[in-house]
């Protein structure tokens, strides 16, 4: 086992070094033929040969929370096509929470409205569908539920189950604060918002005796496959998992849906493969969901702007037995300076669908928050808001005192006021008009935390010199297989083309999967060692140092001679493993990707809608594997920003905890028309501590602050603040002063 | 038994009443390059050409389209002869997890259709005559197809960089 343990930074690489001159350039993606000809198979498109095939349909509850007194079946059993109805205990509630080794069972209960309660399994989807409705529940409805989290905000308690600590103080915040000469204190609320991927969850699942095999849409094999394995009562031995293509993840396929382990269960009544894809309402109201917060931000500072005093105190709420809390403080830990600090969190039970990770967990929502609140507090002070955050800049951890591995921030918010034109922005809100529009300039600052985790890859050279790289990681978008196979062609010097990628197959060496924006450093990195360990291999057999042998276009350079790989492979294939883990560099350093967003706006006078007209982001991450795919995670981000800002929200039925907007007409995600011409500047940039290439986590941080930049331009350009997210028009216009409204 | 003409080959399958025609290409004839997002005719996954116009084809019945010229994602082009909107779609990286991707390409080889038989759209400055393809045109024209990885820029640069080569739509 050849294994890299991140335990100090890494020196000069054959990555730094471009003998092969492939990594980093924009390449085309390595499936993209596939994609954009239709040929790409997703979850369901498996088993496309197998005629005896049955399909799933789930059933769902129609109340809000109580006890499941009866399931009757009798007419759906007795429906055509009907081959098995599957109910009881095994049926899920959702989907598994990121990591955990089950998903949630119904017990007999409601926990929240929509919750799955049977599954049908008949010859055809339209039987299934059918029948699914004829399922007669009788429930014993609960007296009351919890739909709110304003009303229960109170009861929140500080969990141990998140993916960070629920407190984080240094020094004394109430003195520190209770006696700064600049004080501000404001609180923020953001929606439920949900990933909709444009691929539905769903799975294909096969017995052959008692070994499963699952084709399903999943980003995190190695656990996927144990959530399946749990939720069907077999050993995860007995199970294989396959997901080659992701339709898109966002976190709302860190865990399995239960479609996987229906599908399973399904496979297993009816005697035959069945493939089981949620409808779109279902994907609303059976994965998982992002909290609603509540999110209270005081700052104090000197009269010269230096922060004294910085708090962000956060509420969110999860359905009972899960401790995930969003964690809305993440970034404000670290960001800005500040002796007296206090982040918390604090998790309520609601009796609606679960909560959980979704794009950038914590970021996405918080810095909407605190980047607000930079911006509200420069203006108090009479500061620009890039000058009080370069105020502000910490020289090290400002809350453990360690230094960062690296940290471009300031150069991100210079490079990008000047590329903007930042010095030209409208001096004072309502200012600057072209007709109707009301134009406002704005900026806020991204950050998001970086990690690495342990992941393996193995490499087989062909005797033709050819490599094969394969490990159970995903591609769920990201650019997985263009950036495995750059990496891998970089170090061992191969042309592109010689190097094919397969992934998304718990057969394969496990992995770290995709999440976190952790994917491509881990994955990546594996792939690194397994190629230094091939190099290794090729040194020794040539009887020369490992350091003097130059790699590139299938032949080794050393000691003046150039050795066709197949020659020193001798015509035989020759296969390695490698592996990397974090180390004490994580310890030792605070790691993060940062950046700057910049953006224009102009706001209706009369109806307060908002068009986003420009937005620049410039970032810096680590070294880029690839530009293209890179850029392209940036512009997701920027226009995911776009829709925290001012369209996406997730309403949540008082009454009954429905998740009322459960379809793609009625959650409004960005479409081409809301998306103005982006701009993307990705600074050069090496994080030696990060891993060994050097890189960090990029597609999460563009979508980091992009919201309250958008948010912040809208003040600039009509003088509102709402601070109840998303800004849409409504909530505008009410605001606008009666000098700058042209409404009627 | 229903005939249906896919990509100019006539195909005989034996479907449900209530079968859409998004599920006979899937279900029925393996062909699923033609996606399910959303089954509501919201997300525009689903796009196929129906003598040369696209529709959603979640939202109609197979059994209603018998004599009908039905062209899908596998008509247009294959990894090794790609129609010129899939190659810039691959040059410009208009896709990231691909799910949308189909829809996305054959609704903009149907668009194009309709901005050269003089079609107006929302942000149209003339409704008559001629219309142009500036950016804001392909923007508004294919707001019918969701992409959640938000691939928009690129989207509307691959059709740009296609309709100079598309003269026709398929």
């Amino acid at each position: 086992m050849n294994k890299h343990v991140m335990d100090k930074s890494v020196g000069e690489t054959r990555l730094d070094r471009e003998t092969q001159g492939v990594i980093g350039k924009p390449v085309d993606r390595y499936e993209g033929k596939l994609k954009v000809s239709g040929r790409a198979p997703y979850a369901y498109e498996h088993l496309l040969e197998e005629k005896n095939v049955g399909y799933g349909f789930v059933a769902t509850a129609g109340i809000g929370k109580g006890r499941i007194k009866s399931v009757d079946t009798g007419a759906a059993q007795a429906a055509p096509g009907v081959l098995a109805v599957v109910t009881g205990d095994k049926i899920l509630r959702s989907s598994a929470q990121p990591g955990s080794p089950a998903a949630q069972t119904i017990d007999g209960q409601v926990f929240h409205y929509g919750q799955p309660v049977a599954v049908v399994v008949a010859e055809t989807f339209e039987q299934a569908r059918h029948a699914a409705r004829l399922i007669k529940v009788d429930y014993e409805p609960a007296a009351s539920g919890r739909y709110d989290l304003s009303q229960v905000k109170d009861k929140g308690v500080a969990s141990d189950q998140g993916v960070m600590p629920a407190d984080t103080e240094r020094g004394n915040f109430e003195k520190a604060f209770s006696e700064a000469d600049v004080q501000f204190d404001q609180t923020y609320t953001t929606p439920s918002h949900h990933s909709s991927a444009m691929e539905p969850q769903a799975s294909v699942a096969k017995w052959d005796g008692d070994m499963l095999t699952v084709w399903s849409s999943c980003q995190l094999l190695e656990s996927n496959v144990q959530q399946i394995a749990h939720g069907v009562g077999v050993p995860v031995e007995k199970v294989r998992l396959l997901s080659p293509y992701i339709g898109g993840g966002f976190g709302n396929k860190l865990g399995i849906g239960p479609d996987a382990v229906f599908a399973a269960l399904g496979a297993q009544a009816a005697g035959r493969p069945v493939k089981l894809a949620l409808a779109r309402p279902q994907v609303y109201q059976v994965t998982s969901r992002r909290s609603e917060t509540i999110q209270r931000v005081r700052i104090g500072t000197t009269k010269n702007g230096k922060i004294t005093a910085f708090a962000h105190e956060t509420w969110a709420a999860n359905s009972p037995g899960n401790g995930f809390f969003e964690p809305a403080g993440v970034s404000s830990v670290f960001l800005y300076g500040g002796e007296h600090r206090r982040v918390s969190h604090r998790l309520s039970e609601t009796d609606v669908l679960m909560t959980s990770a979704v794009r950038a967990p914590g970021e996405a929502v918080g810095m909407l928050a605190t980047e607000n609140a930079m911006d509200e507090m420069a203006e108090k002070l009479g500061l620009d808001p890039v000058e009080f955050r370069r105020i502000n800049e910490p020289k090290q951890d400002p809350q453990n005192d360690i230094p960062f591995s690296s940290r471009k921030l300031v150069e991100c918010m210079d490079d990008g006021a000047k590329r903007f034109g930042w010095a030209d922005r409208p001096k004072t809100p309502g200012s600057r008009r072209r007709g109707e529009w009301l134009i406002g300039y704005g900026m806020a600052c991204a950050s998001r935390k970086n990690q690495l985790q342990k992941s393996s890859a193995e490499i087989e050279m062909s005797p033709a010199g050819h490599a094969t790289v394969r490990t159970s990681m995903t591609d769920i978008g990201t650019g997985t297989y263009t950036i495995l196979q750059q990496i891998a062609a970089e170090m061992l010097g191969l042309p592109l083309d010689h190097v094919s990628v397969e992934l998304g197959d718990t057969s394969l060496p496990p992995s770290s999967g995709s999440g976190g924006s952790w994917g491509a450093n881990s994955a990546g990195s594996s792939v690194y060692v397994a190629a230094e360990a091939v190099i290794e291999e090729f040194a020794k057999r040539l009887g020369v140092d490992a350091d003097t042998l130059t790699l590139k276009d299938g032949h080794a350079i050393a000691n003046n001679r150039r050795i066709p790989f197949s020659e020193i492979l001798k015509g035989e294939a020759y296969k390695v493993t490698g592996t990397v883990e974090p180390g004490e560099t994580s310890e030792k350093f605070t790691q993060s990707s940062f950046g700057a967003h910049f953006c224009e706006v102009a706001v209706s006078s009369v109806t307060g809608e908002t068009r986003v007209k420009r937005l620049l982001t410039v970032a810096a991450a680590g070294r880029i594997l690839n530009e293209k795919t890179a850029t392209s995670q940036c512009y997701g981000g920027q226009i995911w920003g776009i829709g925290s800002a001012l369209e996406e929200e997730l309403v949540i039925d008082k009454r009954s905890g429905l998740l009322v907007n459960h379809d793609l007409a009625e959650y409004h995600v960005p479409v081409n028309a809301d998306v103005p011409k982006l701009e993307v500047v990705l600074l050069p940039e090496r994080d030696p501590h990060a891993s060994p290439l050097a890189g960090k986590g990029i597609g999460e941080l563009a979508l980091a602050g992009v919201g309250a930049a958008i948010t912040n331009a809208i003040y600039n350009a009509c003088g509102v603040r709402v601070r109840d997210y998303p800004m849409t028009l409504d909530k505008v216009i009410a605001g606008m002063r009666d000098d700058l409204t042209d409404a009627a | 038994m229903i005939t249906l003409t896919i990509n100019g080959t006539e195909h005989r399958i034996d479907a449900d009443v209530r079968t859409s025609l998004l599920d006979a290409l899937r279900d029925h004839l393996a062909m699923t390059g033609t996606k399910k997002g959303c089954d509501h005719g919201q997300c525009g996954a689903c796009t196929v050409l129906v003598n040369g116009r696209r529709i959603n084809s979640c939202l109609t019945l197979a059994v209603m389209h018998e004599g009908d010229a039905i062209t899908t994602i596998e008509g247009l082009g294959e990894p090794g002869n790609l129609h010129p909107m899939q190659e810039a779609f691959l040059h410009h990286d208009g896709y990231q997890c691909g799910y949308c991707t189909p829809g996305q390409i054959v609704s903009a080889v149907g668009m194009l259709g309709e901005v050269k038989d003089g079609w107006p759209s929302h942000v149209s400055d003339h409704l008559t005559g001629e219309q142009g393809l500036t950016p804001e045109e392909i923007a508004e024209r294919m707001s019918g197809n969701i992409c959640r990885c938000s691939a928009y820029p690129n989207i509307v640069d691959a059709i740009r960089t296609a309709s100079d080569k598309t003269k026709e739509p398929a």
